[in-house]
């Protein structure tokens, strides 16, 4: 006679597993990683490498310290992704301290003093961001110059060696502190007031046909990234469409022209910065998002819209990371707004939905 | 072939691996007569049958049993000739695994039957009398929950029905029971479907089947040629068969939350009950039988079986040729929906198959994540329904907010916890919610219906204190009036007699009644407080000797005692003089 063990329905289970989800986002990255290498060298391979084993040691000792079987939840992968995407934002050759302090605010405050996966309100990744950034900001605006600089500007040198690489990153006082810098199209753009576009471009070789050069390739990258996660369905198109199309509409209502009072077009916006980076790795993160398909759509127009007001009239060239921590404490309240209609119910339930309190 | 009329797409839904193939190979086979039947009185959803046999008596093929008790009941026959051996609790097909009272017939293997009683003509019978012969034959829903059959097509009497669906989706894997039926008696399940129409008279009549099916599409738009039902293919997707989904993806509409089909007008019947419905009034045969499938890969010949009801699920699975080392799990139903049973427990009308899973079939689910609402789940609820927040809210016991989020809308499909990529038990995770809010409800009705008993208390206290005072009021004027007509007979008598003691009688009278002056009272008071005060301290010194104040006031009051008292007596004394 058989005897069942007592397990209630459903009895079968698909396949899909966190961890192949976690896998999944890292390697839709790649393309991204690849053209970052080839335009930057190995500052971004180095910065995976740092944050990737910060990452880890440091989750690896909170579980430990929280009494949770760390193999079990190392195993999901999620603090790879985080450390990952952490790197891949963070400027090629930063300091080595700055990215263990960049991924341990991640891990600590951004992840685990809320009790760990599933449970954060704001993304980890764009908390370790944002906090380096305004406690270093000139680490963080050292931005390399890319390959093939060097022909425009020859006072210039790119740094692409693995030696000189690994120097920046763990000796800078070594090296020559000059010439191996230089601003960003966004930083350009925003601190121009008196060439026009065209004239901007001429005297600058960080523009490029569409957006930032090296930085539009880079970003047509995290899109065919992004294209891939969606083709196999790890998210869906809402929070991704939402906040391309608000920061479009945005940079196409406050456009300005091309003169010397232009906020760039909207082509610049969406290939400029960090927006396709944003849009289809770090917005698209369930956690600290808004949970139904209308909340999505709304939670990415939200960080569109910042994104675009932030970086015209506030005081960062970009501002992705703050644009999503913002719409992360709203993200409950969207929820509450965007409940999807149960069938059967004639109307959608809105807002906290004051239910009689036994 | 006609075009295909419109059709709506439901939201969400999955596509597990079908699994269906092992099980239709063999056709449909009869399996030998069982030895002993075990017959559960409830064998739909309702109040159980009351047995009307024995102890001992024999019994033939499709005899009586037990009968319906009540309207939400349904009466069970012999399914084949033998003798009652024992009415008791008996091993029974539920989640619970708790044993139900049930018949126990041992067969004579003689399989003699009664006298059957068909009905050809039964489009001269009134719907009524129809419906009567369906209940009569112990017809309960063959789908799944197992609603008495004449109980559903009798519903909603006040509204009328203008579609009939049959409900022929089948869309949970392994389950083929209902395609073999379909693809066995195509013709009396039509012959089914046209004693419902004559109770019914809807406008149309649907037949939905997933297309997944062909063979069974093919055999019902043979059959179905010369009518007006409509046989409707749908796309595979579970759970597109759920009662509420089939509606939703062939008219658009959707059942009311917390409403009935009839509601909007629509009545789904499962098609192995339109058979049933057939073999019971054109044949005259109770529902003694049912398909069922027998399948998963412990066994070694999976197939369909027409079994006689309260057959023992391990005699179903040894003619299955089961492999007993190879038994992971035993699901009664499908995979998604199904749950486990022993294998001791028999079949009953709703038992539709039989899953004998390995462990590579079925295996134990893998320790569960936490939730990163990732969303997948939402994308497949066929209700559209947040499953990642009501978990939330379901370990956080946040009834307020499981009610807000429609948590009594979920059907259970199980669709969200097979996408979870953390593997979570979402499933259990909301019926125990549900089965929380319950028991809640009830201790609040409970605790409303003490409170009602105590506010009827209190009114019932009050009326008869009322009561008492009235009648005590009426007492005391009756007395007074009897009083007066004492004193008047009196004074007529002292008209007659002269009065002796009348002046007597009169000052004590005066004396009885006379009350203190406002100064004696004060008086009196003041000699009261006086002689208080005296005691407490006495009290105290008695207690506590040594205290020297006590005994310096002790003189001081005992004069003010006497002072006061004297005062009080004077007045009085002089007043009586």
């Amino acid at each position: 006679m058989a005897v069942s063990p007592p397990i209630s329905s459903p009895h079968a289970l698909g396949s899909n597993r966190t961890r192949n989800i976690m896998l999944q986002v890292l390697l839709a990255t790649l393309p991204g990683v690849l053209l970052l290498t080839w335009f930057f060298g190995w500052g971004t391979l180095i910065n995976i490498l740092l944050a990737g084993s910060f990452a880890i040691a440091i989750e690896s000792a909170i579980l430990r310290l929280r009494q949770r079987p760390v193999a079990f939840y190392l195993n999901d992968g999620s603090a790879l992704v985080t450390a990952w995407l952490l790197a891949l934002a963070l400027p090629p050759y930063a300091p080595w301290w700055l990215v263990l302090v960049a991924s341990g605010f991640a891990m600590v405050f951004g992840k685990h003093l809320y009790g760990g996966l599933g449970q954060n309100p704001f993304n980890p990744a764009m908390l370790g961001y944002a906090m380096v950034l305004v406690s270093f900001p000139v680490e963080m605006t050292s931005w390399p110059v890319w390959r093939g600089i060097e022909q425009l500007q020859p006072a210039l040198t790119p740094t692409l060696g693995l030696i000189d690489g690994l120097q920046r990153v763990f000796a800078p006082a070594s090296l020559p502190t000059d010439g191996w810098t230089s601003a960003t199209a966004l930083d350009l753009l925003k601190n121009n007031s008196a060439l026009t576009l065209d004239e901007l471009r001429a005297a600058q070789p960080a523009f490029g046909s569409m957006a930032g050069r090296a930085w539009e390739w880079i970003s047509l990258a995290w899109l065919a990234g992004g294209l891939f996660l969606l083709y196999r369905r790890v998210y869906t198109w809402h929070a991704p469409v939402g906040m391309l199309a608000a920061l479009a509409v945005m940079s196409l209502l406050f456009w300005n022209g091309s003169g010397s009072a232009s906020n760039g077009s909207p082509l610049f916006h969406l290939l400029g910065g960090a927006t396709m980076l944003g849009a289809f790795f770090i917005v698209t993160d369930p956690v600290s998002g808004a949970t139904s398909a209308r909340g999505r759509l709304v939670f990415g127009a939200g960080v569109g819209i910042l994104v675009y007001v932030i970086r015209v009239w506030g005081n960062y060239p970009d501002a992705v990371a703050f644009a999503v921590l913002l719409m992360n404490l709203c993200a409950p309240t969207i929820d509450y707004y965007t409940t999807p209609r149960t069938y059967g119910h004639s109307k959608p339930k809105r807002g906290l939905g004051k239910v009689d309190q036994p | 072939m006609s075009t295909q009329p419109r059709i709506w797409d439901m939201p969400g839904g999955i596509h597990p691996p079908q699994n269906k193939a092992q099980s239709t190979a063999r056709g449909l086979e009869r399996i030998p007569l069982p030895k002993r039947l075990i017959l559960p009185l409830l064998q739909h959803i309702g109040r159980r049958a009351e047995p009307i046999v024995q102890v001992g008596e024999r019994v033939l093929k499709g005899q009586l049993l037990a009968s319906s008790h009540g309207q939400y009941s349904c009466p069970l026959h012999a399914p084949t000739s033998g003798t009652i051996v024992a009415i008791e609790d008996a091993p029974y097909p539920h989640a619970s695994g708790l044993t139900e009272p049930a018949i126990i017939l041992d067969s004579d293997g003689e399989d003699r039957r009664i006298e059957l009683q068909p009905v050809a003509d039964y489009r001269s019978l009134d719907p009524v009398d129809v419906l009567d012969l369906i209940q009569a034959a112990g017809i309960s829903g063959l789908g799944g929950a197992g609603f008495p059959t004449a109980t559903k097509l009798l519903s909603r009497p006040d509204h009328r029905i203008s579609t009939l669906i049959i409900n022929a989706a089948e869309c949970e894997p392994y389950i083929t029971s209902d395609d073999m039926t379909i693809r066995h008696y195509p013709a009396r399940i039509v012959s089914g479907i046209e004693v419902l129409m004559h109770i019914l008279k809807p406008d149309q009549v649907l037949v939905g089947i997933e297309d997944n099916k062909p063979e069974a599409i093919a055999a019902m738009r043979a059959a179905a040629q010369d009518t007006t039902i409509q046989i409707i293919a749908i796309p595979t997707k579970y759970p597109s068969g759920g009662e509420k989904q089939l509606i939703q993806i062939l008219t658009g509409k959707e059942v009311p939350s917390g409403g009935l089909p009839a509601d909007i007008s629509v009545l789904c019947q499962n098609i192995g009950t339109c058979l049933a419905i057939h073999e019971a009034i054109l044949l005259g045969r109770p529902m003694i039988n049912r398909i069922v499938t027998l399948t998963g890969a412990a066994l070694q010949r999976p197939t369909n079986v027409i079994a006689p009801i309260g057959t023992p699920i391990h005699e179903l699975l040894a003619f299955a040729g089961l492999q007993p080392e190879r038994l992971h799990r035993l699901v009664l139903g499908g995979p998604m929906m199904g749950f486990t049973v022993d294998s001791a427990a028999p079949i009953i009308k709703t038992s539709n198959c039989l899953l004998a899973a390995t462990r590579e079939e079925l295996p134990p689910p893998p320790p569960a994540l936490p939730c990163i609402r990732c969303g997948l789940c939402a994308e497949a609820c066929p209700v559209e329904l947040l499953p990642q927040q009501l978990h939330w809210f379901a370990m956080g016991k946040d009834y307020a907010q499981l009610q807000r989020h429609d948590l009594f809308d979920c059907i259970e499909c199980g669709a969200c916890a097979y996408v979870c990529p953390s593997s979570i038990p979402l499933v259990q995770y909301f019926r125990a919610g549900k089965a929380e809010m319950r028991a809640i409800e009830q201790q609040h009705s409970r605790a409303e219906h003490s409170r009602q008993r105590f506010e009827h208390r209190q009114e019932r206290l009050q009326r008869e204190a009322e009561q008492r005072e009235q009648e005590r009021q009426a007492r005391a004027e009756k007395a007074a009036r009897a009083k007066a007509a004492r004193e008047a007979q009196a004074a007529r008598a002292q008209l007659a007699e002269p009065p002796t003691a009348a002046p007597d009688l009169a000052r004590i009278q005066s004396r009885k009644v006379s009350t203190l002056s406002a100064e004696q009272k004060q008086l009196k008071v003041a000699a009261a407080t006086a002689r208080m005060a005296l005691q407490r301290v006495q009290k105290q010194l008695a207690t506590n000797p040594d205290n020297t104040d006590m005994q310096k006031q002790l003189p001081e009051l005992e004069q003010a005692f006497a002072e006061a008292q004297q005062a009080f007596e004077q007045a009085t004394t002089q007043e009586a003089r």
